[in-house]
């Protein structure tokens, strides 16, 4: 019996107090006929067997920490350092229920205050929520909160083009049934200044990415300002990618109204793109329109500093079909990675964190640049992501890279997928844990790819 | 003594984790795009592990005893899933690598989908949904589009017994449909009648829990399927409670139409302190083709091929999809753990998972029923409502007897739902408890109910012994302290 520990003496003993002769009485009220299937599942395996085969399993993929890797689109190899898993293996933490009962509670409830207080500081924002499922759920809460904001008396939302396109998709997902007008990304190519120009006096927001799917920083300098008055009021949010913030200005010293995104670089691995972590802040007015759990500090009788679960009712669980969103599990235990990771790194850390990434990114598309048949596209700052112009579909660069290259390396994400009118566009990632030799290497397998493909096409 | 917050350890210039220098030349930086100030904490390694290890001793966990959160499935959490979590392989794939360079992960996902199948009888599965509520989510997309596909575009109405929880009317105003209660009759099973003046052409379908939050199994299930199948509707089943099911019966076979699976509580994967969680979506075939994309399948060709270069299991997205419910594949680490979990345990152990549930509940039950009033007497499924109030105590609460449980070192049960009882306590021991600590769990509960008559106070001043006394939510409500602040401290 697989984690279940009575004995046989036991389960008598207990079926008499119930007042029943076999565990079946137990099961009267389950119509006969579909009682007791035979489910075929596999023959069960001891815990030596089926690590042995979860290994070969894993075995079978090829690790992204192990091979020079240059792919990102929203998911990033960033060094963890060792204490954050030493925090998540915490029986403690992981094995707990959403904190509901504060007073033995108190170890999870005040880690995801300093989770919201570091989240504020990081994006600028006066209030954070518990988290949200990842970036992408977010960016759909945000435009439902900001559709709250507005008693949903206006309809339209704008979305940048260079938003995230899983966000896009999810924000479709989330709202098929509202009734919303959701434009700005119908012609992908559309630059920044003229999707705003789509925001008015019907519009209750307006979503940008910065930096943005492309790895470019956005211009956020009066735009807050600009949404707010074509839009009269309507809110700005934004999304971004945390480490960034280790080098840039936070989005709230340039007046956005919500700031989110996905936590996953914040000490998370890649774990197949999930869990990570949605952050989510935003102005203290809204804070009753913001979806999710929040904790606050309050006192016990005795007048001790505690913290608690609070502005609950606007919750499901007491609200019910007028709840601001039906988020009940989030991302708990990734939260508690995100506050190791950022205090273990500090303010120090985070800071060289966010300048290798900006260096490197810098080094390899200047070095790319120079090679013959590749062009960087760049018309504004990048952060650690940057856009080429390949000589060949990218799919083709990529099975190069991987297969016939000596040094077996991921290339980066072919845009060709999201975007048609980038054909031979690749969106190439490069970290802290880019080292120079695996970056020197990168440009030497592209240039002889470009090469061999020149060979290829001339014969 | 409390434990200070990480930024009441900062110490300016002090500093953490280290890097390696850089080693590419520096590039320009954009002044004008640069933040003045970075306010993170400036703590040591050692400051952050010795923090965050005193704040873990005061959480109550699984590893340190029963926890009977009714609803919640708080069952032990065999380590062998964290290993597994954990193998280098697995942590380090990127979801945007080729098919061909994941195929492990793959065939694990796909293989969770058959399992998932196998105990729920439904056609196919999406992995994709993080948790329960977002399961939720996506089952209502999936019956409304059905719905609309069909060119039944005035089906509008949810049926959502007064029992359920709150998560199922919010998922379905969040979907932009009404949502219609329905009161429970005097067993505690949905009123059939009442749900008769709904069985029109606006009907999208019903959610139900089942066993229900009172922890009993609907004994109108069969006849409600049936009855919402007839006027056109289709049949949602919250799965929070499958628990007490597994092996016992497949929710598709008596007429579910589409349900979600938490993989947190039911196949053991842990909660966390509050996610992740996972929420696979099950359903009927006739819903196939409406499930979030991607879903995971096995191309039978390449197998027989054989040939290298086709991937044998792939992404596919099916035709009528809702399309996605969140970036990339579903909550992978955690599909991990389920996969171990039902490795495990086969037809024989998910069936022993389910029947101890349930003798572990009724035995808990049977042993506290004269004294904590029961609103409904049957036989109970995995979990169990009583009310937490005494007549010859009048001044006491289920508040305060979830309090007083703190301090005899064990975590209450969930209080104040389902909300038609009143002064609720939902217990639901889970299979993974000892019969001793069951025992133990009822001697408690027996003793409270003594001190209720005898030392009133005791209660109402609960938990005496815990890392803080009962803490004051109102005050937090107002006060609104929501973040640390520096200059006000």
């Amino acid at each position: 019996m697989v984690f279940v520990p009575h004995t046989e003496e036991e389960r008598q003993a207990m079926l008499k107090a119930i007042g029943v002769e076999k565990m079946d009485d137990l099961f009267y009220d389950v119509p006969a006929r579909y009682r007791y299937p035979t489910l075929g599942l596999e023959a069960p395996l001891t815990e030596m067997e089926v690590l042995e085969e979860l290994r070969e399993l894993s075995e079978a993929n090829l690790n992204a920490y192990r091979t020079p890797t240059f792919l990102g689109a929203g998911i990033y190899r960033h060094w963890v350092p060792a204490v954050v898993d030493y925090v998540l293996s915490r029986g403690e933490f992981y094995t707990a229920y959403t904190p509901y009962q504060a007073e033995i509670s108190q170890g999870t409830l005040t880690a995801i205050f300093e989770y919201q207080s570091l989240i504020c500081d990081l994006t600028g924002m006066e209030v954070a929520n518990a988290s949200h499922y990842d970036g992408a759920t977010a960016a759909a809460e945000a435009v439902i909160q900001a559709y709250n904001v507005f008693r949903g008396k206006r309809k339209k939302v704008v979305l940048a083009p260079t938003l995230h396109p899983h966000y896009r998709e999810v924000i479709r997902t989330y709202t098929q049934g509202m009734g919303l007008e959701i434009v700005g990304d119908e012609a992908l190519e559309k630059p920044l200044e003229e999707v705003v120009e789509m925001v008015d006096e019907q519009t209750f927001a307006f979503i940008v990415q910065t930096p943005n799917f492309f790895g470019e920083i956005e211009p956020l300098e009066g735009l807050a300002d600009e949404v707010h008055t074509r839009g009269k009021k309507a809110l700005l949010a934004v999304a971004v990618n945390p480490i960034s913030l280790g080098l840039l200005k936070p989005p709230g010293e340039y007046g956005a109204d919500i700031v989110f995104g996905d936590g996953q670089p914040l000490g998370l691995g890649l774990n197949f793109g999930g869990p990570t972590l949605g952050f989510y802040a935003t102005k203290m007015r809204y804070v009753h329109q913001m979806a999710g759990r929040i904790v606050g500090e309050t006192k016990d009788v005795e007048g001790k500093r505690g913290f608690v679960l609070t502005l609950t009712s606007r919750e499901q669980h007491i609200r019910r079909h007028r709840a601001t969103s039906n988020i009940c599990s989030n991302q708990g235990i990734m939260t508690l990675a995100a506050t190791v990771y950022l205090s273990a790194l500090g303010k120090d850390g985070l800071r060289k964190v966010a300048l290798a990434n900006y260096h490197k990114a810098h080094y390899a598309a200047e070095r790319i640049a120079a090679l013959p048949g590749y062009t960087v596209v760049a018309d504004k700052p990048f952060f650690n992501e940057f856009v080429v112009e390949c000589p060949a579909p990218v799919a083709e660069i990529n099975d190069f890279l991987l297969n016939e290259w000596d040094y077996e390396i991921i290339g980066g994400y072919d845009l060709s997928r999201d975007y048609p009118h980038l054909a031979r566009h690749m969106l190439v990632a490069v970290t802290e844990m880019n080292g120079r030799d695996e970056i020197d290497d990168f440009v030497e397998a592209l240039r002889a790819f470009a090469d061999y493909h020149q060979v290829e096409v001339e014969a | 003594m409390t434990e200070p917050l990480i930024f009441e350890l900062s110490i300016p210039g002090r500093k953490g984790v280290r890097l390696p220098e850089l080693d590419v030349p520096e590039s320009e930086l954009p002044a004008d795009l640069l933040r003045d100030d970075l306010p993170l904490p400036e703590v040591s390694e050692v400051d952050v592990v010795r923090h965050y290890l005193r704040l873990s001793q005061l959480n109550y966990a699984v590893d340190k005893g029963i926890y009977p959160l009714g609803s919640c499935t708080m069952k032990y959490n065999p380590k062998i899933n964290e290993v597994a979590a954990r193998l280098p392989g697995f942590v380090g794939i990127h979801p945007l690598q080729d098919e061909l360079t994941v195929q492990g992960a793959l065939y694990l996902m796909y293989h969770l989908q058959e399992q998932l199948k196998a105990i729920s009888g439904f056609d196919a599965i999406s992995l994709q949904p993080a948790a329960g509520a977002h399961g939720e989510l996506t089952g209502v997309l999936i019956m409304r589009k059905y719905h609309l596909d069909r060119g039944e575009t005035q089906r509008d109405t949810m049926l959502i017994p007064d029992s359920a929880h709150g998560t199922n009317p919010a998922s379905t105003s969040m979907s932009g449909l009404r949502v219609v209660e329905i009161p429970s009759d005097a067993r505690g099973n949905v009123d059939l009648e009442a749900m008769k003046a709904y069985m029109n052409e606006r009907l999208i379908g019903i959610m139900i829990t089942n066993p229900n939050t009172l922890g009993l199994f609907d004994e109108n299930l069969e006849a409600i399927c049936q009855m919402v199948h007839e006027a056109g509707g289709l049949v949602y089943g919250d799965g929070a409670n499958m628990n007490a099911l597994m092996g016992i019966m497949r929710p598709a076979e008596i007429g579910i139409d589409v349900m979600h699976f938490n993989l947190h509580k039911t196949f053991s994967t842990p909660h966390g302190g509050g996610g992740p969680g996972s929420g696979p979506v099950g359903v009927v075939a006739k819903l196939a083709d409406f499930l979030p994309a991607p879903i995971v399948v096995k191309e039978v060709d390449a197998e027989e091929e054989a040939e290298e270069e086709a991937p044998l299991y792939t992404f596919y997205d099916p035709p009528k999809s809702i399309g996605r419910v969140k970036s990339f594949w579903g909550h992978f680490s955690v599909m991990i753990k389920a996969y171990t979990y039902i490795r495990m345990l086969g037809d024989e152990g998910v069936r022993r998972a389910a029947e101890y549930a349930v003798l572990n509940a009724n035995y808990l039950l049977s042993r506290i029923r004269d004294v904590y009033p029961l609103p409904y007497d049957r036989i109970c499924k995995h979990e169990f409502v009583v009310e937490g109030r005494f007549e010859d105590a009048p001044g006491v609460r289920a508040l305060d007897i979830a309090k007083r449980l703190i301090d005899y070192g064990v975590h209450p049960p969930t209080n104040y739902f389902p909300l038609i009882v009143h002064e609720a306590l939902m217990i639901e021991p889970t299979e993974t408890e000892s019969k001793q600590e069951v025992d133990r769990y009822a001697d408690i509960l027996l003793k409270i109910a003594e001190e209720a008559k005898t030392d009133p106070d005791l209660l109402h001043e609960a938990p005496h012994n815990a890392p803080v006394r009962r803490l004051d939510e109102v005050y937090a409500a107002r006060q609104k302290i929501l973040r640390y602040r520096r200059d006000q401290q």
